[in-house]
């Protein structure tokens, strides 16, 4: 009885053991796949900055109003003036056309009356 | 263990044939007996202390051990740590209140050399030049074959360049990272953001700091990385800051100035929309500042905000809006402005003659200073003192700008009668236009003290009340009336009904003995629109002089004036005020009391 506890008992050590060993190469190659993804993470962060400064260096207004200046004959843009405001009630709606009458009634009888 | 028994029989019975005391062998065994005790419990002890003495022998080896491991070894960043991929970025972004940004970090390189490392010396001094003409080639070469184990070549590369060098070949030539601030809207807004430098460097990294500006007052937030890179948000509008800029450096040329600033401030928050000063500077390369000559000239000098000047008759508000207060006139009132009015040695003149008097409604709009100074004695010094105290002209500004704390108003030494008589007029008091603007703005937003900032606030955020909403209504009215009738006249934009105030003031000359006779300083103080004012626009010319005419004109009518007219028409589309027709005044019916 003894001995077979003692040889199940090493046995579960030698089991653990190497239960162990294959976690701690898990754990470390769950480490190295973190460490990439936190340097892609970086580099792509790093990426959308630049984007982000080359957008807004795109945008700066003086190249805006150069490029609007280039292309006025196509686009015909000018700087907002006030005039420009526009109230809703001086937009055009299409009249609408009035329903067709197709059987008429006669709501005052003028004949009645003496 | 088999103990001896402390009366052993046999040697008993021989002790009695002797005759001997047997007791005398029972002592004796016990003394065997405890003798043996104590050498057992001796080496029991000792053992024991020498377990523990082990045991804190390689306690006290493995911390030392660890001590040194840690000393000596290179420091790595903890693998498993979720804030890793924040950390690179160091300095957080600066943008404008609509997120647009104003200036942002890139990523680049420096380039140093490692003389003991090269292989051709002369021949990568050679080609560096080639690559950067602003290297001295002799320097470099007497570097590179010197005893110097170590120099900096240049701070910044652009990638082109990196490559250029790159292809040169040399081992001795090594890239360290660097972060770098772009301005990516190049001049604009110049003044606010200032500029950064490199503080401490190193070959992998540097710190990134603020030099000027809003970049060196909130530089050590914007260093923090415990605030997460959030970016700062500041009150301006990009597109009406580029707006203000275009118009106002038209108007600097067409008017002949050497200098102009413009101040677009919210009335109800107090947040500057716009600070523009020119002439400007591009803060990715920020010049030197000046050695000589006068500071003032420089363009790094922001006249908005440092420079204090004599702002002229764009203070006669203040006079007559605290007699209005104080129940002294009111608009109908009339003011005695026969002049010349002596005072001691001094004479207060007109720029034409008024007649005998004026209705204080017509001091402001015909810009009368010997009405105003009228006006100014009946309040005297100490309330005079009180009231421009709290519209903000004793203290500097306290707006977001290391330069701003430097810019405290100038005021007489001894505040005379004399004084209060010129200071009303804007003569004698030295603020700058960013204090006339606060002030404007108390007029504007109905009599509440309004402490200029350039961060964008989320709401409201009125001061204490420094005039009834009455008098602020009045004074806005004199106002407008200076647009629609007075001195003012060319800034009318219609749709937008400005009320406001020129100021034309002398230069005093730079040893401090009088005013140039040609060299002014012009002022237009406005807020727009007059019945519902949303924004106060502040725009100061150094120096202009108008000469479509036959003789050169400076007054601020005449240079300030149509260049605000400009700014505004441009400004208050961007700004989303859509033209009103102005509400007009009822035939007849003035209120004079509540």
């Amino acid at each position: 009885m003894r001995s077979l506890f003692y040889v199940l008992t090493a046995l579960s050590v030698i089991g653990l053991a190497f239960w162990a060993y294959h976690e701690n190469y898990k754990t470390q190659e769950a480490q190295a796949r973190a460490e990439h993804l936190q340097q892609q993470i970086g580099l792509e962060r790093q990426r959308l900055r630049m984007l982000r400064a080359e957008w807004a260096y795109l945008n700066r207004p003086e190249r805006l109003r150069d490029l609007a200046e280039i292309n006025f004959d196509r686009l015909g843009l000018l700087p907002l003036q006030p005039y420009q405001f526009g109230k809703i009630d001086q937009v055009s709606y299409p009249e609408q056309e009035p329903l067709p009458i197709t059987n008429p009634v006669d709501v005052i009888n003028m004949e009645g009356h003496p | 263990m088999i103990r001896t028994p402390l009366r052993p029989l046999a040697r008993i019975l021989q002790a009695r044939d002797r005759g001997e005391n047997p007791d005398a062998i029972e002592r004796e065994n016990i003394r065997a007996r405890h003798e043996e005790m104590r050498d057992r419990a001796r080496t029991r002890a000792e053992g024991r202390l020498l377990v523990l003495g082990l045991f804190f022998l390689c306690a006290f080896a493995v911390i030392g051990g660890r001590m040194g491991v840690l000393a000596n070894s290179e420091p790595s960043e903890p693998r498993t740590s979720v804030a890793g991929a924040d950390i690179l970025a160091q300095r957080a972004d600066i943008v404008d209140r609509k997120g647009r940004i104003l200036a942002t970090n890139f990523e680049t390189h420096s380039l140093y050399a490692q003389p003991q490392q090269m292989i051709e010396p002369e021949r990568t001094a050679d080609e560096l030049v080639k690559i950067f003409p602003d290297l001295d080639r002799e320097r470099l070469v007497k570097d590179f074959t010197g005893k110097r184990k170590f120099l900096w070549i240049k701070k910044k590369l652009s990638p082109e360049q990196k490559q250029a060098v790159h292809d040169i070949g040399e081992p001795g030539l090594l890239f360290g990272p660097r972060e770098m601030r772009l301005y990516p809207n190049g001049k604009l807004a110049a003044h606010v953001l200032g500029g950064a430098s490199f503080g401490r460097e190193g070959v992998h990294s540097a710190e990134v700091i603020g030099v000027a500006g809003i970049e060196k007052f909130y530089d050590a937030q914007l260093r923090d990385p415990a605030n997460g890179h959030e970016p700062l948000t500041l009150s301006l509008d990009l597109s009406v800051q580029a707006a203000v800029e275009r118009v106002l450096f038209g108007g600097m040329k067409l008017m002949n100035a050497k200098g102009a600033a413009a101040i677009v401030m919210d009335v109800q928050t107090g947040e500057l929309i716009t600070l523009a000063s020119l002439p400007d500077f591009d803060p990715n390369d920020r010049p030197r500042p000046p050695t000589k000559g006068n500071a003032s000239d420089s363009p790094l000098f922001n006249r908005a905000v440092q420079g204090v000047y004599e702002l002229g008759s764009t203070f006669k508000i203040f006079a007559v809006a605290q007699a209005l207060e104080l129940g002294l006139v009111n608009p109908e009132t009339m003011v005695d402005t026969r002049g010349p009015l002596t005072w001691g040695r001094f004479r207060i003149r007109d720029f034409h003659d008024y007649g005998a008097q004026l209705t204080a409604t017509k001091v402001i709009v015909k810009s009368s200073n010997i009405g105003t100074a009228r006006i100014a004695q009946m309040i005297g010094a100490g309330r005079q003192q009180e009231f421009l105290k709290s519209l903000g002209f004793f203290d500097p500004t306290g707006v977001e700008l290391v330069e701003a704390a430097g810019a405290k108003p100038l005021l007489p030494p001894k505040w005379s009668e004399l004084s209060t008589m010129t200071i009303s007029y804007g003569h004698g008091l030295s603020a700058s236009p960013l204090h006339l603007a606060s002030a404007y703005a108390t007029i504007a937003n109905g009599g509440h003290k309004v402490t200029p900032t350039l961060l964008r606030q989320p709401k409201g955020q009125l001061g204490p009340a420094v005039m009834s909403e009455q008098t602020a209504a009045r004074s806005m009215a004199m106002l407008r009336k200076v647009v629609s009738e007075g001195t003012a006249s060319l800034g009318d934009v219609q749709g937008y009904a400005v009320a406001g105030k020129t100021g034309t003031a002398d230069k005093p000359k730079v040893n401090g003995r009088g005013y140039y006779e040609d060299r002014v300083i012009a002022t237009f103080a406005s807020a727009f629109p007059a019945h519902d004012p949303k924004y106060v626009l502040v725009v100061s010319l150094d120096e202009p002089v108008e000469t479509s005419g036959d003789i050169p004109r400076r007054t601020a009518g005449w240079t300030a004036v149509p260049v605000a007219a400009e700014i505004i028409r441009r400004v208050a589309p961007l700004l989303g005020l859509r033209p009103e027709i102005e509400p007009g005044e009822l035939a007849g019916i003035t209120l004079t009391s509540n």
